[in-house]
């Protein structure tokens, strides 16, 4: 009744829809690095768009069978094979006892979601399956690592060789431009800042990981410093130290910090931003207003659920 | 950002689902008492589409599904939790007492702290473990509680090189913050004390034992060294 871990990639964790309701507490959401990406491998196998996958980033993975069960790859930098024979990603297969699932590590992107029908079943922590290492919630899985199933939806075979249309697939880029809202603390920034910022490319630095992507690129001054009194911090945020070299907060951001922040990325951006691979691509910010961010986040869900709309139906009669 | 007609609070959006109030740009008692407050009230009256919240030291930060519910709609729900009559003279502050062991292995940094105030090690216990302290925030790591009231006399510069380990339970002073590490982790607070009751358990309810909001007093154990 499970996955088994032959090869463990660099960074590869199990993560449903993120723990929520703890952040007071200083406990991050944690979740997907690409929840577009996550949300599309779960409805291609029938699960919940919020259920646990294996997400599989910066390096090469392998993970073989023991049992039949629907599966669908989605994601950035990734290409799959199964036994050798090459699949595409963002398409659902039947996967057999013993077969082989390869995820090797291609230029394009950082992280891909394995979603099996039935979800995987690792254990709850504070109502969350997502794996936080950092604070002893689940670790870093390794080779040997054995995953337990859930029970799939009856109809799987039906959803078997479905692919995600291309036009709702993310539009990943080497060199992405990312919108966003500008503030809170813009006014702690030089004008001459906010306009390099505007212009400037910034490359990812390889210093990136779930907590945070690090950039590093025109230098954004202060008026008068970059500390502030502490505040709750949101994933997104774009908060600049000392340095001048802004640094975005990701899943497992902590809850709380104290340096100003310049902007936030718009969720529809966030999973383009999650991809871009530390050390080759850049990334270029676009400001844009709260209207035009809510749009984007709502085309972005219908785009998705219109893609595979989840058949709560197919659930029925088990 | 939209300045509120009172000029006592200022909304900040923080992407598109977040909002963030601000009562101040320092920390001040009257701005901390204001997060507070809101944060009482924003727990007795939830909004659906609200995911959740964080108080900190002078502001809050609210955030929500921006599918389920708009800005507008999130600062509306705040302004009239901050414009509700209610009082909240019932509430129960929850208070914490925490025994720790100060000083030798527990408390590597004792002797220093005491040194650079002039102080001996037992007066250092002695101010420390004098006040009440209010959890003003927490953050950093889970569990960690950011503690208001520390006695100005005890405030000391963070190590030059931070420790690449430091014991769970493990109680710190860091400029004017004092505070207990939940977790072990690498850190660059000065030691002066150790707790052996647990801040954080993710496998057993309540998770932590600290809240925004709760007092907090140290109690100096029996075998805490003066050495």
């Amino acid at each position: 009744m499970t996955l088994y871990i032959q090869e463990a990639a660099l960074m590869m964790t199990v993560q449903d829809g993120g723990r929520f309701g703890y952040q007071r507490y200083g406990m991050p959401e944690s979740g997907p690095m690409d929840g577009w990406a996550f949300q599309a491998a779960n409805r291609l196998v029938g699960n919940d768009p919020g259920a646990a996958c294996v997400e599989v980033g910066f390096s090469s993975a392998e993970i073989s069978l023991e049992r039949r069960c629907l599966l669908a790859l989605c994601g950035a930098g990734y290409s799959l094979s199964v036994n050798g024979r090459p699949l595409p990603l963002w398409m659902s297969f039947l996967g057999k006892p013993g077969d082989h699932i390869r995820m090797d590590k291609i230029p394009g992107g950082n992280w891909a979601y394995l979603a099996a029908a039935g979800g995987i079943q690792s254990e709850v922590w504070m109502g969350s399956r997502s794996a936080y290492p950092a604070a002893g919630l689940g670790r870093k899985l390794a080779q040997g690592d054995r995953l337990p199933l859930g029970e799939p939806c009856a109809q799987t075979g039906r959803f078997s060789g479905r692919s995600f249309p291309t036009a709702a697939l993310p539009p990943y880029s080497l060199e992405p431009v990312i919108r966003v809202i500008p503030g809170p603390h813009l006014a702690w920034f030089t004008s001459e800042s906010w306009d390099s910022y505007c212009q400037g490319a910034y490359f990812v630095s390889t210093q990136s990981d779930r907590m945070g992507y690090r950039l590093t690129g025109p230098t954004l001054a202060h008026h008068t410093g970059a500390d502030l009194v502490s505040q709750g911090m949101v994933q997104g945020e774009i908060q600049v130290p000392g340095d001048g070299q802004p640094i975005v907060m990701m899943p497992d951001h902590p809850t709380t910090g104290g340096y100003a922040c310049i902007a936030t990325v718009i969720k529809a951006d966030l999973p383009r931003l999650a991809q871009v691979e530390p050390g080759r691509g850049s990334v270029r910010f676009k400001p844009v207003n709260l209207d035009a961010a809510h749009a984007a986040w709502v085309e972005v869900n219908e785009k998705i659920t219109s893609a595979i709309p989840f058949e709560e139906d197919a659930w029925l009669g088990l | 950002m939209v300045e509120n007609k009172n000029a006592m609070q200022r909304f900040s959006p923080v992407g598109e689902n977040a909002l963030l109030v601000t009562f101040d740009d320092a920390l001040t008692h009257e701005a901390h008492g204001r997060v507070r407050t809101l944060d009482e009230r924003l727990k007795v009256a939830p909004l659906a589409g609200v995911i959740e919240w964080i108080p900190a030291f002078a502001s809050l930060v609210v955030l929500f599904d921006p599918l389920q519910i708009q800005w507008n709609e999130v600062e509306n729900w705040i302004n009239d939790c901050l414009d509700s009559p209610t009082s909240l003279a019932h509430r129960r502050v929850n208070r914490v007492e925490i025994l720790v062991h100060y000083g030798g292995e527990d408390g590597p940094d004792l002797a220093f702290v005491a040194g650079f105030h002039g102080l001996t090690p037992a007066q250092v216990i002695e101010k420390h473990a004098e006040p009440i302290y209010q959890v003003g925030m927490m953050g950093f790591m889970p569990g960690f509680a950011y503690l208001l009231g520390l006695d100005p006399a005890l405030a000391t510069p963070r190590l030059d090189t931070p420790r690449t380990h430091i014991p769970a339970g493990s109680v710190g002073i860091a400029g004017q913050q004092t505070g207990v590490y939940p977790l072990a982790s690498p850190g660059g607070w000065q030691l002066i004390g150790r707790t052996d009751q647990g801040l954080f358990d993710p496998r057993r309810e309540p998770y932590f034992r600290l809240a925004p909001g709760d007092e907090v007093r140290f109690v100096p154990a029996k075998r805490s060294r003066l050495g």
